[in-house]
């Protein structure tokens, strides 16, 4: 939509018309105009508008003006320039981590860097394995995308995932292969992929510039500076992400077979662990309680069956429902959950800084206008209880109906 | 097959202190002892490649063990081939080593080398042997975020050990002295790569700085002052509490953290 501001002669008449209903909406009231002495006069009640509070806010930047009589067009979504790459004269290979199957900020520092290697001659080449639900490679800076699907890549299968990537090798003969460095995966891909190239990787690799590359050697105490091999699996943070270009994600194919291995290693599957043994700080998903929960034994419950690490607000540890070591925020424990799912909690500010590198946050909450709810994901307004019990039948139909055996 | 009749031998290496740099037993290494003594008690052996005089070897002997065997080497040498060497003919079962090194380049590659050469499967993050039958070991893996995966897998095999096996015990002075340090010559290969890598003092790494990409005052503004907020969650109100916690199961599911 154009930014041309149109006339609406509708408004205009009604404007006019005194005796219209919507007349009074549509008046703007004058903030300043010449007196009969010449002199400027100015009604300060008439400038600002009603925020979401109910409290009048000025904004002077002009940026927004409640009741202006200028309709506003949608905003256009800004269209990063498109970096397009015909006929690469070099690859280079990322294999990101996907962990939940979405790039993580560790995986887009990684194409971040890879995009610096590259250059304007190269292509970043991104090697995903399985069923994904990113939708943002385009700005992430993925040139080619290579998807592998099949039955033999799914869950864990380190062994089935070299003989791909050294496929992969074979075909495109990367210039550099990028991977993460990281325990989700992709330290164990890589030095496994190193080990079947006959390479000699350079691990935790923070800087990458001029050919050389500096990482952290030993128990950290020391730092490694080399020529950037061929295999690089740096740290987070080792360069940064993508920010001002969208790239095409063309989809590239294999072209020839994958090599089938007999796994040596069999998979049976998570192990159920006692979520509470987990430490707060690095559990997946945490169920947290504040001052809106009445029934802490359902609370308790609800924990068991969703197998979630308990966690708690302030309000609720000072109250002497949760052990002080539940306590979730600045002055508690700062998590790193990927599903946060706050029950009662209204959402102080030290509360969300100390959730602030959660993925998603479900809320519980009685009242729609507190600042969880903003920052939320999913929230549902209602009794706690009775959405809890709900959810307890629920995950508990789910786990008996054909779930995954969890012994 | 009763654990306690495995042939297990552990790698063990020669670490840092992370304050002081004092040669001491690295971290990851004495759990790896520690997990082979549990599994197959005094008939564990360890070994190292590198200095026999070096007096920090003697904390894993403090352990419980009489005697271990070092690869005697000087220090700039290339563990690999020898360590490859030894352990092709010692009849070892299960090859336990430590996930990367306190010292030197710590790359964490020794036990996807050894596995590929030896031609054996490896386990990386073991946490726990829960049984062996038939010459099949069903192991438990240690995952991030404190989960773990069951996996089952073929004798001989090697397996790496991280912070989440069990926590090493104390060294004893007494059978630390006792113990027997045994020394074996092999031929040395040099490491190529301190011809060309530099070991510096590790700098701290810079902070990521926080760009914002505002054109106008009142952008920076805002977004100098904005609270951590998603924006744009999903909101259901009115509903029923069976309908919300359909909505969220749905969620909970899609992330896959029901387990």
């Amino acid at each position: 939509m154009s930014d041309i501001i149109r006339r609406d002669p509708r408004a205009e008449w009604i404007a006019r018309n005194r005796l219209h209903p919507l007349h009074a909406s549509l008046q703007t009231a004058q903030t300043s105009w010449m007196g009969p002495n010449g002199l400027i006069r100015k009604n300060p009640h008439a400038i600002g508008f009603i925020g979401p509070n109910g409290l009048k806010r000025i904004d002077r930047s002009g940026a927004q003006q409640g009741g202006s009589s200028k309709r506003s067009t949608a905003k256009a979504e800004v269209q990063l320039p498109l970096h397009v790459i015909e006929q690469p004269s070099f690859h280079i290979v990322v294999v990101p981590d996907m962990v939940g199957g979405r790039l993580s900020s560790h995986d887009k520092d990684l194409l971040g860097l890879a995009n610096k290697l590259a250059g304007s001659e190269g292509a970043v080449v991104a090697v995903v394995f399985g069923e994904h639900k990113e939708s943002a490679f385009d700005t992430a800076g993925v040139d080619r995308l290579l998807h592998i699907q099949g039955e033999a890549f799914d869950g864990y299968a380190p062994e089935q995932r070299v003989l791909a990537l050294s496929a992969v090798d074979n075909q495109l003969t990367p210039r550099h292969w990028l991977i993460p460095d990281s325990r989700t995966g992709g330290g164990e891909l890589g030095r496994r992929l190193a080990a079947k190239l006959g390479e000699r990787p350079a691990t935790r690799i923070w800087q990458v510039a001029d050919g050389q590359c500096i990482g952290r050697a030993g128990a950290g105490r020391e730092d490694l500076a080399r020529r950037a091999p061929r295999l690089i699996l740096a740290a987070a943070e080792c360069a940064d992400p993508v920010g001002d270009s969208r790239h095409e994600v063309r989809p590239v194919e294999l072209q020839d077979q994958i090599a089938q291995c007999l796994p040596r290693i069999e998979n049976l599957g998570a192990v159920a662990v006692n979520p509470a043994l987990i430490p707060m700080a690095e559990a997946e998903f945490i169920l947290s309680g504040g001052n809106g929960v009445q029934d802490w034994t359902q609370f308790h419950q609800a924990a068991e069956a969703l197998g979630a690490t308990e966690g708690a607000s302030r309000v609720a540890v000072d109250d002497g429902f949760m052990p002080r070591d539940r306590q979730v925020g600045a002055t508690g424990t700062w998590v790193t959950a990927r599903v946060y799912m706050a029950v009662g909690i209204s959402g102080a500010i030290q509360h969300l800084q100390g959730i602030g590198a959660c993925d998603k946050v479900v809320a519980i909450n009685m009242d729609p206008g507190c600042d969880m709810i903003k920052r939320a994901d999913l929230s549902v307004i209602g009794d706690s209880a009775a959405i809890l019990q709900a959810l307890i039948e629920r995950v508990t139909e789910f786990r008996q109906g054909g779930a995954r055996d969890a012994a | 097959m009763p654990l306690n009749t495995l042939n297990i031998i552990t790698l063990v290496s020669v670490g840092a202190h992370p304050m002081s740099g004092r040669a001491r037993r690295a971290e990851q290494d004495a759990r790896a002892v520690e997990l082979g003594l549990r599994l197959a008690g005094e008939r564990l052996r360890i070994l190292h490649a590198g200095d026999p005089e070096e007096e920090a070897l003697r904390a894993y002997l403090g352990m419980g063990l009489a005697e271990m065997t070092v690869l005697q080497q000087p220090p700039q040498a290339d563990a690999l081939p020898a360590l490859s060497d030894y352990l092709r003919q010692a009849g070892a079962q299960l090859v336990l080593t430590g996930t990367q090194a306190e010292t030197g380049e710590g790359s964490g590659m020794l036990p996807y080398l050894l596995a590929e050469q030896l031609g054996w499967p490896l386990v990386v993050g073991l946490a726990e042997v829960e049984s062996v039958t038939d010459g099949v070991a069903q192991v438990l893996q240690a995952l991030p975020r404190g989960q773990r995966r069951r996996l089952q897998v073929r004798l001989p095999f090697l397996a790496s050990v991280d912070n989440a096996a069990p926590t090493a015990r104390q060294s004893a002075f007494g059978p630390a002295r006792r113990g027997q340090l045994q020394a074996q010559a092999v031929s040395v290969v040099e490491d190529v790569l301190f011809s060309e890598a530099q070991l510096q003092p590790a700098r701290p790494r810079p902070k990521r700085l926080k760009v914002i990409k505002a054109k106008t005052g009142a952008e920076r503004m805002k977004a100098a002052t904005a609270k951590a907020s998603g924006g744009g969650g999903q909101v259901l109100k009115d509903v029923s509490p069976e309908a919300g916690a359909e909505a969220i199961l749905k969620l909970l599911t899609d992330e896959g953290v029901l387990r």
